[in-house]
């Protein structure tokens, strides 16, 4: 099990936000990312993850191995904390949902509705739909938002978890989750420069306007 | 994709989903054209099928934009793309369940809704029958359009804008299906086409649909 990214480039819409982005994580490895707002976190996550895709280069993942968390839990309002989690579990295929439950305490909510949670409790049920997924790479965009001080460091011992059984784990966070090895990698680095724009099919036809 | 089913058919139904908000519409739009043009049964009777139709197309387009749009908030749509399933399952899936919530009790109403607008007794059959074939070439051509606008802020209109010319020749042909029983002639040329048309819908709508969806959420 290995994600190895080579030279890759992404974008965010038009915008070129990353270049020459290089990795390898292993089995066992958190790689966390680290870089000021707007430098390409979320961005570098979400093309690993194949939903937009690359520029340029190759990501090279096993297929079916990726499991993606991002600013938005994918929570239905109107469904109760298991059957949110049952939901899940039944499309990647997992059975039991009891784990979940367990790992963040979410038992005692489970019949509750989840538009009557709060902001860290759907953070929780979010993160909680990692383990039904049985994905070995998980890709977690700013995991940490909303959560109290315990609820972070049970997290980090699901992540460690996670590791210890040979998976991988990519974050994009600025708090320190005590994971042991964990690696890090400032992206702002390979911050792409010059041109700009993804398409020059017009700039081209405008390009003397400026002496006109 | 069973799951995915599920929970849109569980969603559509808790409060807050949507479902009865088009059969209501229906209803209300049917029942405004007698008030409209007058009770004289032998206009109504003339122009029952197409009014139906038209009904039950307008009653389809309402709901719509929740298709993509409500998970594409919430975030589920990221999350079922990264999930083992093909998009164009999730496609489909969605168009079924849109179909199963809304074109299907807009078929069971429209025979009761014929009597308020003295549809010819013949025609009860035939206007029950275009609906059950014609409706899901509405769902799932909505659904190109709902995976087009994904992701556009009051994306309602446009899509209603875009769907609609889409939705002529199902209308034609769905309309005529009913109108040549009731004056007499044999309508299996247009039931056929009618048939072909949602066939065609259902073969490539979720490749389209799809391709729409993944462009949108880069």
């Amino acid at each position: 099990m290995e994600l190895k990214v080579s030279n890759l480039g992404c974008r965010r819409g038009e915008l070129r936000v990353l270049a020459g982005v290089c990795f390898t994580a292993g089995s066992g490895t958190a790689l966390i990312l680290r870089g000021p707002n707007g430098s390409g976190k979320t961005t570098l996550l979400r093309t690993l993850a194949g939903l937009a895709p690359p520029d340029e280069g190759v990501v090279d993942v096993p297929p079916d191995s990726i499991a993606y968390a991002g600013h938005s839990d994918g929570i239905k309002a109107q469904l109760t904390v298991a059957e949110n989690l049952r939901f899940w579990a039944d499309v990647f295929g997992h059975d039991s949902i009891e784990d979940a439950l367990d790992m963040f305490g979410l038992r005692p909510l489970a019949d509750r509705q989840a538009q009557h949670l709060s902001a860290g409790q759907k953070r929780r049920l979010g993160l909680s739909r990692l383990l039904v997924t049985g994905r070995s790479i998980w890709l977690l965009d700013e995991p940490t938002v909303s959560l109290d001080t315990d609820s972070v460091a049970i997290f980090g011992r699901m992540v460690g978890g996670h590791l210890e059984q040979g998976g991988i784990a990519i974050l994009a966070t600025h708090i320190d989750l005590g994971l042991d090895g964990a690696e890090t990698l400032d992206i702002s680095r390979f911050r792409a420069t010059g041109d700009d724009h993804a398409n020059p099919f017009l700039d081209e036809g405008f390009a003397d306007w400026g002496d006109a | 994709m069973i799951a995915l089913m599920k929970r849109d058919l569980q969603l559509a139904l808790r409060s807050g989903g949507g479902f009865g908000l088009s059969l209501a519409f229906f209803l209300i739009v049917v029942m405004f054209v007698p008030f409209g043009v007058g009770p004289e049964s032998g206009v109504l009777a003339r122009i029952a099928p197409g009014i139906l139709w038209i009904g039950a197309l307008l009653s389809c387009l309402l709901s719509l934009d929740r298709i993509f749009q409500l998970d594409y908030e919430d975030g589920s749509l990221d999350l079922l793309t990264t999930a083992p399933l093909p998009m164009e399952g999730i496609v489909a899936m969605k168009a079924l369940a849109h179909w199963l919530t809304t074109g299907l009790p807009l078929t069971l109403a429209a025979p009761v809704l014929g009597f308020l607008l003295s549809l010819p007794s013949q025609g009860y059959l035939w206007i029950f029958l275009s609906l059950a074939v014609g409706t899901p070439a509405l769902s799932f051509l909505g659904t190109f359009g709902a995976a087009i606008t994904v992701g556009l802020k009051r994306g309602g209109l446009l899509l209603s804008l875009l769907v609609l010319p889409l939705y002529i020749p199902t209308l034609i042909f769905g309309a005529q299906s009913v109108t040549l029983v009731v004056e007499g002639q044999s309508n299996t040329s247009a039931f056929l086409i009618l048939a072909a048309i949602s066939l065609f819908t259902f073969a490539l709508i979720p490749f389209a649909a799809a391709r729409a969806l993944r462009v949108n959420l880069r």
